[in-house]
């Protein structure tokens, strides 16, 4: 639902359905609400079969890359002769993002649970939960709840722990978050090796983001075929997802619906548009890493991760940043390449120097002293700083700038042609 | 090393034994740093050199390799930071949402005047950070370990009185 604010009837609330709601929080509310069902019924069921239902699901991760679960599930040695891991991501750092945070304070069992399962399902003994040190009320509340549930008995021989990090947005990266609860700086790994042969201390190990846990339970309890319904356009994309919605619309908050839902309707209908006598001018619609759309493009386009790549763009997270006509998309795109240029690890130079480059030339724009030539150079330099680098980090900056620069040109002309108004000091 | 006389361990009585109970959930004792890390930040207010030492002595690690991960994040503060410490997002979708006019007004009310420093009655050490993750909620406003949603500049004065 849209927390903050009341269901609206065009949702579909699976994941959210208990937000608001104080009492889901405790280990009794959740058994009160059908809780832990499901994982009784899974850790009686042959771990392959556990596998065979997620797959059957259609389920795909909820932290961006979009990768089918139960297949992801399915690469984990099929001989089990060393310790298995399973690693979930709770470092949400997307900007626009905001959807593990409410998850995981109205209903942290519901993570626990999916945990739990999909540890089962990979044949883990232990599973870390790594949630960003940032995110303090999330952890106190995490915390209180893996104590109840672990003083239950609940999770049989599987052991949860929950592992805090220190502020690094990279650290939401799969191998950076391995080498963080290693004790290590937050560097991605090169792959392969992939986490399922050589992850968390060198051993098999799969990472999952937290909404995708979320959504285990449901699955496991209401079936496969139930889950596969919940689709609105094309069968590649199944079951609700939630978006967070934020910047210039007048109802911001977390809003669930079937994959598939028309973009417009969320954006207008449950968020009420923007601002009284704005409108809408662009709109980044699966948080900042990803291309930004159109007013036009964003209109017409299709909640799923098909129908958002038709747009040109990504669903990535799920973190839509709406911007009205009041928004500077210079400002803001450098605002971004800033983010990026903050969190760097530094280790490819392609990003390290490509992050801060771009930066530059921005803020010189926006102070009046671009050059002719800066749109040329910030495109090649963006086409440099993508897919050569250890991750996607610098792509994620690349991508706002070559789609900021060819759909709102002239903005950028218009500083550069002095038609604009300066807002930075060189 | 010099011997510093004045220099209190952290890791004795209680909080040894929290980091014996830390250590259980790891494999590895290198494994238990960043929490290590955090132990010893709430108990001395801040990452010095010694205390780098220190972890490094009872994790098994050099105080350089100590030193290089505290350097790597954020939230481990390098110096002593005022009593609040207060952590303001001024990315993109708390940007739009007037985002650095709720910091400029954070510098001006607590007299930190400038971000990153510390107010001179030593109370208040306002950052500029990366997004929080709470971007329907613009602005998060992080003070120690209290998130305050919907922070706008009309709210601060209020909430510099509350923890002043």
């Amino acid at each position: 639902m849209g927390f903050p604010h009341k269901l609206h009837p065009k949702e579909t609330a699976v994941l959210s359905q208990h937000f608001g709601d104080a009492d889901a929080r405790t280990f009794k509310g959740w058994t009160k609400r059908g809780g832990y069902e499901a994982l009784a019924q899974a850790l009686k069921s042959d771990p392959v079969a556990v596998t065979d239902i997620v797959k059957e699901s259609g389920l795909r991760g909820r932290g961006g890359a979009g990768f089918p679960t139960g297949l992801k599930w399915s690469f984990m040695p099929k001989e089990k002769k060393r310790p298995h891991y399973l690693c979930v991501n709770a470092d949400e750092s997307e900007p626009g993002t905001f959807k593990d945070r409410e998850i995981m304070r109205w209903t942290p069992h519901a993570l626990l649970e999916g945990t739990a399962i999909a540890a089962h399902a990979i044949r883990a003994e232990v599973a870390y939960i790594y949630i960003r040190g940032e995110f303090t009320e999330p952890w106190t509340i995490m915390e209180r709840a893996l104590g109840d549930a672990n003083a239950a008995g609940v999770f049989g021989d599987i052991k949860i722990h929950l592992h805090r990090g220190a502020g690094a947005y990279i650290c939401g990266e799969e191998t950076a978050l391995m080498n963080s609860i290693e004790g290590k700086r937050g560097n991605p790994r090169i792959k392969p090796p992939f986490p399922a042969a050589a992850g968390l201390f060198g051993l098999p190990t799969t990472i999952n983001n937290v909404e995708t846990l979320a959504a285990v339970p449901h699955i496991i309890k209401r079936g496969a075929a139930w889950y596969k319904g919940l689709c609105l356009s094309n069968p590649k994309s199944t079951g609700t997802k939630l978006f967070s919605v934020c910047g210039h619309v007048q109802r911001p908050g977390n809003y669930e619906v079937t994959m598939g839902f028309p973009l417009k309707d969320l954006l207008y209908d449950m968020c009420g548009g923007p601002p009284a006598g704005r409108t809408l001018k662009a709109c980044i619609p699966g948080g900042s890493s990803v291309p930004i759309l159109t007013r036009e493009e964003t209109e017409a386009c299709l909640l799923d991760y098909e129908g958002v790549v038709e747009k040109g763009s990504m669903l990535g997270s799920g973190g839509v940043i709406v911007f009205d006509d009041s928004a500077d998309m210079v400002y803001q795109i450098m605002r971004l390449a800033r983010f990026y240029a903050h969190e760097s690890c530094a280790q490819c130079t392609q990003c390290r120097e490509g992050t801060a480059w771009t930066t530059k030339i921005m803020e010189r724009i926006l102070a009046g002293q671009g050059k002719p030539k800066d749109l040329d150079l910030l495109l090649d330099l963006s086409e440099n700083m993508t897919g050569k680098t250890i991750c996607v980090l610098s792509d994620s900056c690349a991508a706002p700038i070559v789609s900021g620069i060819k759909k709102f040109r002239g903005e950028f002309e218009a500083y550069l042609a002095g038609k604009r108004q300066p807002v930075m000091v060189g | 090393m010099t011997v510093m006389e004045d220099y209190q361990p952290v890791f004795t009585g209680k909080v040894l034994e929290e980091l014996q109970t830390v250590l259980q959930r790891y494999p590895n004792k290198q494994a238990a740093l960043l929490p290590t890390l955090w132990i010893a930040q709430r108990e001395h207010g801040w990452i010095s050199d010694r205390i780098m030492a220190e972890v490094g002595e009872v994790l098994g690690l050099t105080p350089a390799y100590v030193k290089g991960v505290v350097t790597f994040y954020t939230m481990y503060h390098q110096h002593p930071v005022g009593k609040n410490f207060v952590q303001v997002c001024t990315t993109s979708p708390c940007n739009i949402c007037g985002a650095e006019d709720v910091l400029k007004a954070l510098l001006a009310q607590t007299g930190a005047g400038d971000a990153g420093a510390t107010s001179p009655d030593g109370k208040w050490t306002i950052v500029e950070v990366e997004c929080l993750g709470a971007c329907g909620f613009a602005t998060p406003v992080l003070i120690n370990d209290d998130f305050v949603e919907n922070v706008t500049p009309d709210k601060v004065a209020e909430l510099v009185r509350k923890y002043r």
